[in-house]
């Protein structure tokens, strides 16, 4: 109960401040930044209880955000039938990917998360019905009562939507499912001789990232009113999961977001002042900093004032 | 007295090396069982095939009667065989009652509580009982030999197999670590010992086998293993 | 689709060529992932600035090739300096910095590829030479001259480093720490100090690759997440530790891309390496030649 009251006290903030007279700014960027805090956490679930690095967030993403798009193109879905697809298919993709590489050092199961991203953009790009290589413009439908306009609606769909992906972090976590991966993610072979099935677990933790990066895409075309191959399958979005766990901390589920609330402000700063590529470079040098100095992120610099924490 | 663990004509390259080859040996419940052979005769090799770390490639392993070759290490341990690490992983992260805890869940299906008071009293045994909030990773050598064996006990295994749990330690401790085996034993646990401290093996073991380039040499009781002349010459080279 | 047996002739020499190119860059990575298991995800990127690093001195008038192995003794220290730092702050610390050592490497890529956008700009850039621009008749088929330079100079990086490493002292050492380090411990070797000159070779092989990179076509700062896959597909598909599968495994990646360009267009090609990749993944991970 701890966790769910606040947890639902921030759900009806979320809806207030949508229906209140907030600048329209506000929602712009906080969508952003609340897609990071979904993205970091379900990279966590596989990245750091397990240990096994995904570098390949954008083809999770991606895929979530081109269901949709196919889904509202032919058939005129609702937003919560894209992201149950969205979901549905980067959770498919999760254990597909797994299936094929989890079995190996952890290596190899990046890079080949890389290779996705680039098979899938490439996919996409010669696929006509999606637009292609140019994209895809999208018309929004009408935004349900009762907000004003889309966007605002938009926000709440993942303010709320951050709320369930940190509640089933937390609750994997908490889990003896959660004890287990941290034993693959301590010694792989020491849990597999302690009855630990450590493939099934692996993929599991796999098929749930995917499931909640592809549910975090799917209202991306429509924030946008556009999709397109390039700036969906972007290898910023892996240093902005990736860099917002190990920064946040890798071993709670509030370090993902202490990191994605940190890197999105950064970012909304930055890229407005200086440039966008000055925000990825000192995201990047962030990362290198944490992993190096540390490696426990955030949280664990203020572990001593943390007792929760292990 | 039956036969718990049978390794018939096991074999297992690595390339074109190889590491065992046609070995065959049974072990009986309850029995005290010692293996040793010099560095890189294919001990653990043997070990990392029974337990299911690595596959072996020809021949077949059977625990109490069903064949066990093609399962995954996991199961391997839920059926009953059970093993300490000859350079101990410990769970680093977590304490060593947590440590404790993951062979309570994943194989004993124990709850939470039931757990730790399980785990408690392997820690008890294992003269461990005060470390029990503390971090794996804090652990002197010998604590974490002991960690070894107690969340290899925590499994409930039938078999366990204890990989060099006294390399390097120095005599009193070996001494805490044999009688701990002991009393294992005494509980109905059969256990393989690989050892290098002969006075240990000799100690302990009602049957030896002695291992060397992949393949068994002699076989027998303590005493006549020790003179026998191939297994003097296997430890003192050629 | 176009298909005729000219064009596949033709497609086939040019993956033949392409595929060596492909070799010589991929065969620092087989010494730094490959033999020393560092997962050297930066691999590309340090390639990619070698490129521009060439791009600089050759702008001074040298020949793009010249300027490349000049540049050598300055990346083989620049790769000591990395692997000595990797080491201390990963290597050393065990299986819990797995997780760190790979996000270090990717943070170092997005560094030097942004830092190259911050300094060069994301446009493209060339190098001139004599032999870029024209090609060689061959009856009917036409064949460019870089792409014999290319071929060429990978021809001999692959044969010198795969003599290097089994006939020299040093080199052979460094196949040895790869498969049995307390035993060259044992010798009286000191495997940080082998594995530290294996990685500065590796670098220093890179900027040469990257020489040939700017020479065979344009470079962008991007260019770094393409050839991520090409390097570890010819890695992987090689099998870790074997150099001769380098170059096997290269020539297998470039005519597969040739045809698949030549038949599917330029929209396909980049995923062919990423395809092959998965599949020896799936299939034998190992590859064709590992240990």
């Amino acid at each position: 109960m701890k966790f769910w009251i606040p947890a639902l006290v921030l759900a009806a903030l979320a809806l207030g401040l949508a229906l209140s007279p907030v600048n329209e700014y506000f929602f712009y960027i906080s969508y952003r930044v609340l897609t990071f805090v979904v993205l970091a956490t379900a990279w966590n679930i596989l990245g750091g209880y397990a240990g096994y690095v995904n570098f390949g967030t954008p083809a999770f993403f991606g895929i979530g955000a081109y269901s949709a798009t196919v889904l509202f193109k032919s058939l005129g879905a609702p937003l919560a039938v894209q992201i149950a697809a969205a979901a549905a298919m980067g959770g498919l993709l999760g254990f597909g990917v797994g299936l094929l590489t989890l079995r190996l050092r952890g290596i190899f199961f990046a890079i080949a998360t890389v290779a996705v991203v680039f098979i899938m953009e490439t996919l996409m790009i010669n696929w006509r019905y999606v637009g292609g290589a140019t994209g895809l413009q999208l018309l929004r439908p009408e935004a349900m009562a009762p907000f004003d306009n889309y966007i605002r609606m938009l926000f709440v769909v993942m303010a709320w939507m951050g709320i369930a992906a940190v509640a089933i972090a937390r609750h994997i976590q908490d889990s003896w499912i959660g004890r287990g991966l941290r034993a693959v993610r301590d010694s792989e072979e020491a849990a597999e001789a302690s009855g630990v099935p450590t493939l099934k677990l692996k993929l599991f933790a796999c098929t749930v990232m995917g499931a909640l990066m592809g549910a975090a895409g799917a209202p991306m075309p429509m924030y946008l009113s556009f999709i397109e191959p390039a700036s969906t399958f972007n290898l910023d979005y892996t240093v902005g999961a990736l860099g917002s766990a190990i920064i946040g901390g890798m071993s709670h589920w509030l370090g993902p977001i202490v990191g994605a609330l940190l890197l999105g402000s950064l970012q909304q700063i930055v890229t407005v002042t200086i440039s966008s590529e000055v925000n990825v470079l000192i995201v990047g040098v962030l990362l290198v900093l944490f992993v190096v100095l540390a490696p426990q992120g955030i949280l664990g610099l203020f572990r001593r004032w943390l007792p929760f924490l292990k | 007295m039956a036969s718990l663990l049978e390794v018939k004509n096991l074999s297992k390259h690595f390339g074109g090396f190889t590491a065992l080859n046609g070995v065959s040996l049974e072990i009986t419940q309850g029995e005290r069982f010692g293996l040793i052979g010099p560095n890189g005769s294919g001990k653990t090799t043997l070990i990392n095939c029974i337990s299911g770390a690595l596959r072996n490639e020809s021949g077949q392993i059977v625990f109490q009667g069903k064949e066990i070759d093609g399962l995954p290490a996991y199961q391997r341990t839920r059926l009953g065989i059970a093993r300490s690490f000859q350079i101990p992983r410990p769970f680093h992260s977590m304490s060593v009652l947590e440590n404790l805890l993951v062979p309570s869940a994943y194989v004993v299906h124990l709850g939470e509580s039931e757990g730790e008071a399980e785990a408690m009293k392997i820690l008890h045994t294992m003269g461990l009982a005060d470390k029990a909030g503390a971090l794996a990773s804090q652990l002197s050598q010998v604590e974490l030999r002991k960690l070894e064996l107690a969340r290899a006990m925590a499994a409930r295994p039938r078999l366990l197999i204890s990989d060099e749990a006294m390399a390097g330690l120095a005599g009193a401790e070996v001494d805490e670590v044999l009688k701990i085996l002991f009393d294992l034993n005494a509980q109905g646990i059969t256990i393989v010992m690989i050892e290098h401290i002969m006075q240990a093996v000799m100690r302990f073991s009602q049957r030896v086998v002695c291992l060397d380039a992949g393949a068994i040499i002699c076989e027998g009781a303590p005493a006549a293993i020790v003179a026998n002349p191939d297994v003097q010459r296997a430890y003192l080279g050629a | 689709m176009i298909f005729s047996f000219d064009l596949l002739f033709e497609a086939v020499l040019f993956g033949i060529l392409l595929g060596c190119f492909y070799a010589a860059v991929s065969i620092g990575l087989s010494v730094s992932f490959g033999l020393l298991d560092v997962p050297h995800v930066a691999h590309p990127a340090l390639m990619v600035f070698g490129s521009y690093c060439t791009y600089i001195v050759a702008g001074w008038g040298l020949d793009p090739i010249l300027a490349g192995v000049i540049l050598m003794p300055a990346f083989f220290v620049l790769g000591i300096l990395i692997y000595r730092f990797y080491y201390e702050t990963f290597e050393r610390r065990g299986t819990e910095a797995a997780v760190r050592g790979l996000a270090f490497f990717f943070g170092l890529a997005f560094i030097i590829e942004v830092g190259l956008i911050l300094a060069f700009g994301v446009d493209q850039r060339t190098v001139q030479a004599p032999y870029i621009g024209s090609s060689l008749a061959l009856g009917e088929y036409r064949i460019p001259y870089r792409m014999l330079v290319a071929f060429g100079v990978a021809l001999v990086l692959t044969f010198a480093l795969t003599l290097y490493l089994s006939r020299t002292f040093t080199g052979r050492a460094i196949k040895a720490v790869a498969q049995d380090e307390p035993a060259l411990r044992l010798m009286g070797a000191n495997p940080v100090r082998i594995k530290q000159w294996a990685f500065g070779i590796a670098t220093g092989v890179s900027v040469l690759a990257g020489a040939m990179l700017i020479i065979i076509g344009p470079v962008e700062p991007a260019l770094d997440r393409l050839y991520i896959g090409r390097t570890f597909c010819v890695v992987v598909l090689a099998g870790l530790g074997s150099m001769t599968g380098t170059l096997a495994a290269g020539l297998i990646l470039g005519v597969a891309e040739s045809i698949v360009l030549m038949m599917f267009g330029a929209s396909w090609a980049p995923a062919v390496a990423f395809g092959l990749l998965l599949l020896v993944l799936g299939i034998r991970p190992q590859g064709l030649f590992g240990r």
